[in-house]
Order: structure tokens, then C-alpha cells, then sequence
């Protein structure tokens, strides 16, 4: 088990940067969606 | 190395589905510039985006690998100078986006910066072949001593695939998002050109 804490490391590294940008992008959706269904109501 | 070799699973597929990513970004530019529809900048600012997600992978697990193997961090070799080059162009790829408010203009000059920056792909590729560097040579299409024992290069197969599929789906997302945005400000202008008309009416009345 010589080094196993950088693998680790690593693991750990992927999850966080993947798991981050996809809140990242959920957060932009909702927004978004929000904003496309009130100008919708104002188009209306 | 002992189990730090294993960081080589997370690391190399992370730099195919960069480079992958890259190259949808570079067909997306390109296919603005020829045609102007909005699509392909779409498809242009996404693959940029998830390709510096992916590259950002790779320049933290490459790090992480390197200092059990060499005893350093980092070290400022062809191979890895150009890979930050490459992560710091894209960076600014998507500043320069979010500095332009007009959407024609924003997707014109980002289009062009986006195929600027792609030169960079090809030099990262060959600066280990070209150069001396740190870096280990390559892998694979890397000469007579080039290759991987058949176990490894299934399981590595395995990550290619898995980190290639996230990349996918995590584009996809990101260009829906971005046809999002661009509905969003179709609206606003056909919002803006309805409040106008009654002024421009009253206004030519005047006249």
C-alpha cells in the first residue's frame, strides 16, 4: 500500500472537479429555465 | 511507484476526453465561421468548457502522479508547459466570451480565439516525441518500446470509455444550457422590439 494516499488523492480529485462543474450546470439551468418562463408569461 | 501507478487510469483517459473535447470545440468554431448559425458556437463554447474541465483533471492528476515517480510536483518540461498553455488559452477562451455582450460579435471573435487556441492540441501531442522532457514517452503509437501489458490495456480501455462517456454527457448538458441562453435572449429582443412598436406608432402618428 506504498503511495496509495496520492491515488487517492486522485480519486478524490476527479469526483470533486466532476461533482462541482455538475452542480455548476444545474445551478445555470434552473436559472435559466426560470428566466425563459417569465419572459414567456410576459410575452403573453 | 507502487499504487500510485494506478493514477495513470484517471490521467491519460482524462487528456483523451480533453483533447476530444477540444476537437468539438475547434468543428464548432470552424462551422460558425462558415455558416453563422448559432448552433455550432454552441457547440463551440461547450466543448471548450467540459474539455477545460477534463484538462484540469489531468494537470491535477498528472502532479499527483509525478511527485511519488519523479520526487517533484512540476516541472516546466515542453510537454508540460504547452498543457498549461493549452488549459490557460481555453481559460481565456471563455473570459473573452463572457466580456462580449453582443451575441453575433461574442460568437465571431470567440470562434476565431477557439481555432487560435486548438493550435495547441497538436503541439501538446508532440512535444514529448520532439522534445526530451520529464514526462514519460508515449504510450501508445510512441515507437519499438512503446505499448502496455495486454491486463493494463483492458482496464485502461475500461477508463477511456467511462471518462469519454462523462465527457459526452456533461457536453451535451452544457449545449442544451447554451440553447437555453440563446432562447432566453431571443425572447428579451422580441420583448424589447414589442414595447418599441407602440412608440414607434405614436412617434410616425406625430409625424
Amino acid at each position: 500500500m506504498r503511495n496509495f494516499q496520492y491515488l487517492v488523492a486522485a480519486w478524490f480529485a476527479v469526483w470533486v472537479v466532476f461533482f462541482l462543474y455538475q452542480i455548476s450546470l444545474s445551478r445555470r439551468f434552473s436559472r435559466l429555465l426560470e428566466e425563459v418562463k417569465r419572459l414567456k408569461e410576459r410575452l403573453q | 511507484m507502487h499504487d500510485a501507478q494506478r493514477i495513470f487510469y484517471f490521467h491519460m483517459p482524462s487528456w483523451v476526453a480533453t483533447f476530444l473535447a477540444f476537437f468539438v470545440s475547434f468543428f464548432g468554431n470552424i462551422a460558425y465561421l462558415f455558416t453563422r448559425k448559432p448552433r455550432y458556437d454552441w457547440l463551440g463554447v461547450a466543448g471548450a468548457e467540459v474539455g477545460l474541465v477534463c484538462c484540469t483533471i489531468g494537470l491535477i492528476t498528472g502532479p499527483l502522479w509525478g511527485k511519488p515517480a519523479w520526487g517533484i510536483w512540476w516541472t516546466w518540461d515542453a510537454r508540460l508547459t504547452t498543457t498549461f498553455v493549452l488549459w490557460l488559452l481555453y481559460l481565456a477562451y471563455l473570459l473573452l466570451r463572457s466580456m462580449v455582450e453582443e451575441t453575433d460579435k461574442r460568437a465571431r471573435i470567440s470562434a476565431v480565439f477557439g481555432i487560435f487556441a486548438f493550435l495547441d492540441v497538436p503541439l501538446v501531442y508532440v512535444s514529448n516525441r520532439f522534445w526530451r522532457t520529464q514526462h514519460p514517452t508515449p504510450v501508445f503509437f510512441g515507437g519499438p518500446n512503446a505499448g502496455i501489458d495486454p491486463t493494463m490495456g483492458k482496464v485502461l480501455l475500461l477508463c477511456f470509455v467511462a471518462m469519454v462517456a462523462v465527457m459526452t454527457v456533461l457536453l451535451l448538458d452544457r449545449y442544451h444550457l447554451e440553447r437555453l441562453r440563446g432562447e432566453v435572449s431571443l425572447l428579451t429582443s422580441e420583448i424589447a422590439s414589442r414595447d418599441l412598436e407602440p412608440r414607434h406608432r405614436i412617434a410616425r402618428e406625430h409625424v
